[in-house]
């Protein structure tokens, strides 16, 4: 399982980075923004991708965007972790085709309870 | 600044006036003295024409200065609204420092635990290799070690679990650090605020241009949710609601 970790803040990088790691993901990478993230994804061989939603450069509603306007990319599950909390934009994100979001401040929990009904919609699918 | 021009028709003929009567022996100095004053007084008017004019434009200019809703908004919502956010920032900041101080006051006693059972057990095993443990004593080393084994299980999950919330503390940096942003934008768009309003009073000059510029509007952002500030339109209060929201969208 490889995942890619995009957020502006390496802080908040490294804490997602050593969370799934904790979750038995060891093989992941990370991006700065949708610019440096979708490259990655393109050549990378991803199965994950875990991204923040306000970044400069490309954010990661229209990084979403480009996943799923993707051949390759489209079916890649997708976790928005954001501070973003306004309903229109959880809905936006819903119609652009998020698999799970999570607002800002979280718990390990939640991130552990987000990735495991992810998986579980895809298996069941 | 461009100035009134002098009326010269006028100059001429008080001029003219002047010189015939300078020319003339009847006139006396009196006469002379009212005439020069009147050709003064044309300057002066000019002047005090000028100075109407300037006073005009300022006034003008700081009318509309204070007309300009934006800065009416900085004053009475963006800077308290700042204020709060930076509150919310030292709130933040001092929750992750004391996590990150209670999981350490809680820990320690545990690491230090563990490592006196440990040297405790090291003693047992030494006396044991000297061969000076008798059976009873090598019997209760067997249930010492067996019961160290449970417990530092017991002390290893707590010290990890204390390690994620060490963690997860730590995301106080990426939120203070969105909030910090906006407030550098509010205080870079009071600057540029400030720099019109000299501009005002020094050249007498205002130019239209600043206010475009920086108020510009995309999908905006609000970034994190700061507890008691109400953001526009539909905000959840946390994860739980977030959740909810999907659910009813058939997530």
């Amino acid at each position: 399982m490889k995942i890619l970790i995009v957020d502006d803040f390496s802080t908040m990088r490294r804490i997602i980075k050593n969370l799934l790691r904790d979750l038995g993901f060891n093989n992941t990478e990370e991006a700065d923004d949708g610019n440096t993230g979708l490259p990655k994804l393109q050549t990378g061989n991803f199965d994950f991708l875990v991204t923040d939603w306000n970044m400069p450069g490309m954010t990661g509603i229209d990084l979403l965007r480009a996943v799923r306007a993707d051949d390759k990319l489209k079916t890649l599950p997708v976790l928005m972790v954001t501070a973003e909390a306004k309903k229109e934009q959880i809905v936006m994100a819903a119609q652009e085709g998020v698999n799970g979001y999570i607002v800002k401040p979280f718990t390990a929990q939640t991130l552990k309870e987000k990735i495991d009904k992810i998986f579980e919609r895809i298996e069941n699918a | 600044m461009e100035s009134t021009p002098i009326n010269r028709d006028l100059l001429l003929e008080k001029a003219q006036l002047l010189i015939s009567s300078l020319e003339s022996a009847q006139t006396s100095d009196d006469q002379l003295e009212a005439q020069i004053d009147e050709i003064n007084s044309l300057k002066d008017n000019h002047l005090f024409q000028e100075l109407g004019k300037m006073t005009r434009e300022i006034h003008d200019s700081i009318t509309k200065f204070r007309m300009d809703s934006r800065i009416s908004d900085l004053a009475e919502t963006d800077i308290p609204d700042a204020k709060d956010r930076l509150e919310y920032v030292i709130t933040m900041t001092e929750k992750a420092a004391n996590t990150v101080m209670s999981v350490i006051e809680e820990s320690s006693p545990v690491a230090e635990k563990l490592g006196a059972e440990a040297s405790v057990l090291k003693a047992q095993w030494q006396k044991f290799r000297r061969r000076e443990l008798s059976a009873d004593e090598l019997r209760a080393m067997g249930n010492d070690v067996e019961s160290f084994f449970d417990e530092s299980d017991l002390m290893m999950s707590k010290l990890l679990s204390g390690f994620t919330e060490i963690l997860m503390a730590q995301d106080f940096q990426d939120l203070t650090g969105q909030i910090i942003r906006q407030v550098i934008n509010l205080v870079n768009e009071i600057e540029n605020n400030l720099v019109e309003l000299i501009k005002i009073q020094g050249e007498n000059q205002v130019k239209d241009t600043s206010q475009e510029e920086t108020r510009q509007e995309e999908t905006k952002l609000e970034g994190p949710q700061v507890p008691g500030k109400e953001t526009s339109g539909d905000v959840m209060k946390g994860q739980d609601d977030v959740d909810d929201l999907l659910a009813s969208l058939g997530f």
